[in-house]
């Protein structure tokens, strides 16, 4: 018997049974049903809910999951293996990878900016699921057949048989689609270089031309007492170097003067160290801030 | 002296025209001389401004000269070859309808041909010193080519249709003459009156020649004339009044005369040759030529009587009271053609005379119009008479050119005038039925009309040359001193002697010349038809002696007011028809209450209506369409959110109505 | 139990998507509720399937999937696209279209 004798055969017949009086379930089904059921439409409205992106597509792809399974229920193997390898592992991989491109913090503001379009769209979905749910309840049909006769041949086999039979035709064309799809997705990421591409090359005479320090920086001052990295090291002319210092240590105000580290006498001695007069206080120490290395560092920011 | 012989159609008497032969085959010169001289002033440019005058007058002078030589071979002529056509071009084929462009070459055609170029000619001349000093002379001698072209096409012209284009010719060269100083505001309204109350006229003109043609299927002279005879009286009523009507536009004739006074505002030369010679004429000859018309239509001959009488005393009480000269000759001339209309709708006993005063009055007229250029050309300009007086001494051969034509228009035999007239008003007073009012009325009126005409031409005459000197000049005056520019009158030069001089002979001359033996008469009857005159309802020598007496009153009284007592500078008060006159006894008013407030009123409605009804609603439908895009464009919003509510609204609506329905 | 519970809840699940769509402002969580939507009707083809005893529900189904992972390939490309020069994955900041 062909799928498509199958379609003929539907008539709604003398005995006329709306679609909810009909019914041929285990029990089995009946509870994986009443188990999935609810578990999906809450994910959906996790969906409708969430703030952060990830958990929507997490929970949109808790609703496929469970989608997969009914599917298997519903005698469709080879669907649900599909959907869960279409859908749950490409599609939304594929929306994953988005997400971590776009800002996986780029949480969505839930504050309205159309004036009336939350209300408009509860609205109309309320309508529509009032009407879809109308709908199904109302159809009349005939009593379910099931698909024994049809997956006697194992499902895909089955499947197989209307794909590559009845709808060879659809297949090329959806196999079209999905190559044009892909060039589409190439075409549309693609972005036009507008300059010329910077290379090793560029990007040192840039930094000539730019005048910064070509050299490494000098490294922090080692002293008796003090040999880490926030006290600045001396430079030729006894001057400390404000660039010796970690720039992340500067910009938080941690850096030592030289004055803390300088060579102090213990507490009721300082009478005996003789004060080198020609040397004088050194410059730069102190509790104002260095002036301007000599060597033109680059600023604090 | 039977009514059945005097009441012949003219055409039926007359003969109908041959084609023409000889000399005549040239007649088409007469129009493409002025005319080629009016293309070349005014495409030439001014490069032509050196000679272009001149080039004017050769034009309108060779015109003449070709007018002059036609006629003498017409004299020459046998009378059953004294009405030829001239064969042109076929002009408009459609259908059974065929229409050729010729010339009409017959006895009255030629005397306004001579009429129109010798005083087009003299005026010509006269033009070249009087407008020496403006710069557009050469555009002004254009115009005036133009304008005898236009005229002569009129004269000339085998079929109503080519008379048409030569009316509304003159037409537009009258516009552009009279508004020829457009620079100044109240020239261009002139111009614009004297052309928008034409064109009233010249419905009545279209409306004449539709009738014409629904009737008898042609328009040229030769069909329609042989046809008119027995043709139904009511449509030739019809036809006759619109041709009236056209008549009264042009020639200035109650209730369309409102635009010859201010078409004075053209230089005098034109107001010579187009206000009083030729152009506004046109009127009397297009009754005049279409007599066959007329015979068929007693009522419409009796209508072009009564405004003709009307007219003339309209026009002769407004003559009375103007103090501009040249204006008060406007009146005058209005009240003259008055006097042509009178005799033309007398029916077949006054057309010839009404041509001859034509003629005459466009001597005497255009000569007396040239001397008051004369005078204002001493004068600075000046037009009010109350600031001339005593003038003879100093432009002495104005004053005696001037003399003649008063004389003449005031019908003092021997002059030109007292022939024409006086002829006119025994007409008047006979009809061909001989009984009933209308020989008392028409010629009560034609008399009466005689007496004011001699007491306003001699005012004016008076308060020109004589009395006392009311201008600022040299010499202390008696009268109050004004500030004004300090006159010295002097007399024109030769070139506007000469036309002036000749003029004046003619004003003397022609009348009796042209009178000797009923000469004019008879040179017309080829055209116009054998007619014998009945007597008069009173005898001759009574009517011409009751003329020249009112005459001489109305001289007198004007003498005595005028010459021998000083005038008023300023003008008196005056009675109420003293004022009434003065304003052209308030026609401009009735015009305007009458006519042009309920026209503007209905424009305005309209354009209200338009605007608010018509526009209003597709300005409506505009606003509603784009008020309801302004507000669903606020659903354009740009978010896809808000699409996709709208798409799921969709989806909710249509699934609700199948699921209700269960379609 | 009957089969049309697996149609109720594809219906609710469905509702679940459009409204996702409709409320949720982030891109690739509109992206989400759009593969919801996908996912019950797939649901409720595959019950289809069962009812009639015939595989062409699931045969549907099938290229639905195959469908939708092509979706989301240009999909999350014009996302990625629009993120880079808007550095925005909001579907309220693309409102380019109006006017």
């Amino acid at each position: 018997m062909s799928p498509t004798a199958l379609v003929t055969q539907v008539d709604p017949g003398p005995g006329l049974a709306t679609l909810v009086e009909t019914g041929r379930t285990t029990g089995a089904e009946e509870v994986l049903f009443w188990v999935l059921a609810p578990i999906m439409v809450i994910a959906a409205l996790g969906l409708v809910f969430a703030r952060r992106t990830v958990y929507a597509a997490m929970s949109v792809v808790l609703v496929m999951v469970c989608l997969a399974i009914l599917y298997v229920a519903q005698e469709a193997p080879f669907l649900g293996v599909v959907q869960v390898i279409v859908y749950t592992g490409a599609v939304m991989m594929l929306f994953l990878f988005v997400l971590m491109l776009v800002g996986v913090d780029a949480s969505d503001s839930l504050v309205e900016t159309i004036s009336g379009q939350r209300w408009i769209g509860v609205v109309f979905s309320l309508g529509l699921g009032a009407v879809l749910v109308g709908v199904v309840l109302t159809a009349r049909g005939v009593a379910p057949r099931g698909l024994e006769g049809a997956n006697a041949d194992t499902n895909p086999v089955g499947v197989a048989r209307v794909i590559f039979g009845d709808y060879v035709f659809a297949l090329e064309v959806v196999g079209v689609l999905l190559i044009t799809a892909a060039l589409g997705a190439l075409v549309l990421t693609h972005r036009q270089r507008l300059e010329k591409r910077m290379g090793q090359r560029e990007r040192a005479e840039a930094r000539v031309a730019e005048g910064a320090v070509l050299t490494p920086l000098p490294a922090p001052g080692v002293y008796a007492r003090s040999n880490a990295m926030d006290a600045p090291a001396l430079g030729p002319d006894g001057r400390p170097l404000d660039s010796s210092v970690p720039r992340v240590l500067r910009v938080r105000g941690q850096e030592r003067s030289v004055a803390d580290v300088a060579a102090r006498p213990i507490d009721g001695t300082e009478h005996l160290i003789e004060v080198d007069e020609g040397l004088g206080e050194v410059p730069g120490t102190g509790s104002t801030p260095p002036e301007r290395g000599i060597t033109g560092e680059e600023p604090i920011r | 002296m039977t009514s059945a012989l005097a009441s012949v159609p003219a055409a039926a008497a007359a003969g109908s025209a041959i084609p023409a032969t000889g000399v005549f085959e040239y007649a088409w010169l007469l129009i493409a001389l002025p005319l080629a001289g009016a293309a070349v002033l005014l495409l030439a440019g001014r490069r032509s401004d050196a000679w272009g005058h001149w080039l004017g007058v050769l034009a309108s002078g060779g015109a003449f000269v070709v007018g002059a030589l036609l006629t003498v071979v017409m004299m020459g002529a046998p009378l059953e070859e004294r009405v030829q056509d001239v064969h042109l071009f076929d002009w408009i084929t459609a259908g059974a309808f065929d229409l050729a462009a010729g010339l009409r070459v017959d006895p009255l055609s030629l005397s306004f041909v001579l009429l129109v170029t010798f005083v087009g000619t003299l005026v010509h001349i006269y033009s070249v010193s009087y407008m020496e000093h403006d710069a557009h002379r050469r555009r002004f001698f254009a115009y005036l080519n133009l304008f005898i072209a236009a005229m002569l096409l009129l004269v000339l012209a085998d079929s109503y249709v080519l008379l048409f284009v030569g009316w509304e010719g003159v037409g537009l060269a009258s516009y552009l003459l009279i508004g020829f100083w457009n620079h100044e505001k109240p020239n261009a309204v002139a111009a614009k009156k004297a052309f928008v109350v034409n064109r009233v006229g010249d419905v009545g003109m279209l409306v004449a020649i539709m009738l014409l043609f629904a009737a008898f299927g042609a328009t040229d002279f030769e069909t329609v004339f042989s046809l008119a005879d027995g043709a139904n009286e009511a449509l030739l009523t019809a036809a006759g009044l619109m041709l009236l009507l056209a008549a009264c536009g042009k020639s200035a004739q109650f209730p369309l005369q409102s635009w010859l006074g201010d078409a004075m505002a053209g230089p005098t030369p034109v107001s010579a040759l187009i206000h009083a010679a030729t152009m506004v004429t046109a009127g009397v000859y297009l009754v005049v030529r279409s007599a066959p018309v007329y015979a068929g239509a007693p009522t419409a001959l009796l209508v072009v009587a009564i405004v003709g009488a009307f007219t003339l005393l309209f026009g002769a009480v407004i003559g009375c009271a103007k103090d501009d000269i040249k204006k008060t000759l406007a009146a005058s001339t209005m009240s003259q053609i008055g006097y042509m209309m009178l005799a033309a709708g007398l029916g077949p006993i006054g057309y010839a005379f009404a041509i001859f005063h034509l003629i005459t009055h466009g001597f005497f007229k255009a000569g007396m119009f040239l001397g008051a250029g004369s005078v204002m050309h001493g004068m600075h300009n000046e037009v009010d008479m109350r600031r001339f007086g005593g003038l003879r001494r100093y432009m002495k051969i104005t004053w005696i050119t001037f003399a003649a034509g008063w004389l003449a228009i005031l019908g003092i035999p021997p002059f030109s005038g007292f022939w024409s007239k006086d002829l006119i008003i025994e007409s008047a007073f006979a009809t061909a039925s001989g009984e009933g009012w209308q020989p008392w009325v028409f010629g009560t009126v034609a008399l009466l009309g005689a007496g004011i005409t001699a007491f306003y031409m001699s005012r004016l005459f008076f308060m020109t040359f004589h009395g006392t000197q009311r201008w600022p000049g040299h010499r202390v005056s008696q009268t109050e001193t004004v500030d004004e520019p300090v006159q010295d009158p002097h007399e024109s030069p030769a070139l506007m002697m000469w036309p002036m001089i000749i003029l004046a002979v003619g004003s003397v001359a022609l009348g009796g010349v042209l009178a000797f033996g009923n000469a004019f008469e008879r040179w017309l009857d080829p055209v116009l038809g054998y007619t014998e005159h009945p007597d008069p309802v009173l005898p001759i020598p009574v009517i011409i002696g009751a003329t020249l007496l009112l005459v001489l009153l109305g001289a007198f009284l004007a003498w005595r007011q005028y010459a021998a007592a000083p005038v008023a500078v300023v003008a008196p008060r005056g009675s109420v028809l003293t004022r009434a006159a003065r304003r052209d006894l308030y026609q401009d008013e009735v015009n305007e209450t009458l006519l042009m407030r309920p026209g503007q009123y209905l424009t305005r409605s309209l354009v209200f209506g338009d605007r608010q009804v018509v526009d209003g609603t597709f300005t409506g439908l505009a606003r509603l369409v784009g008020g309801s895009g302004e507000l669903v464009r606020k659903v354009q919003n740009g978010y896809v959110r808000s699409y996709a509510s709208t798409m799921v609204a969709g989806v909710v609506v249509l699934t609700a109505v199948v699921l209700a329905f269960r379609i | 139990m009957n089969l049309s519970n697996y149609l109720v809840l594809s219906a609710v699940l469905f509702t679940i998507g459009t409204s996702v769509v409709l409320l949720r402002r982030n891109a690739i969580i509109v992206f989400m509720g759009i593969e919801l939507m996908l996912n019950a009707s797939n649901l409720a083809f595959v019950t289809f399937a069962r009812m009639h005893g015939d595989l062409t529900g699931q045969v549907v189904a099938f290229f639905v999937m195959v469908v939708a992972a092509a979706e989301v390939v240009i999909g999350l490309a014009i996302i990625v696209a629009i993120y880079r020069t808007r550095r925005s994955a909001s579907v309220d900041d693309a409102n380019l279209l109006k006017s």
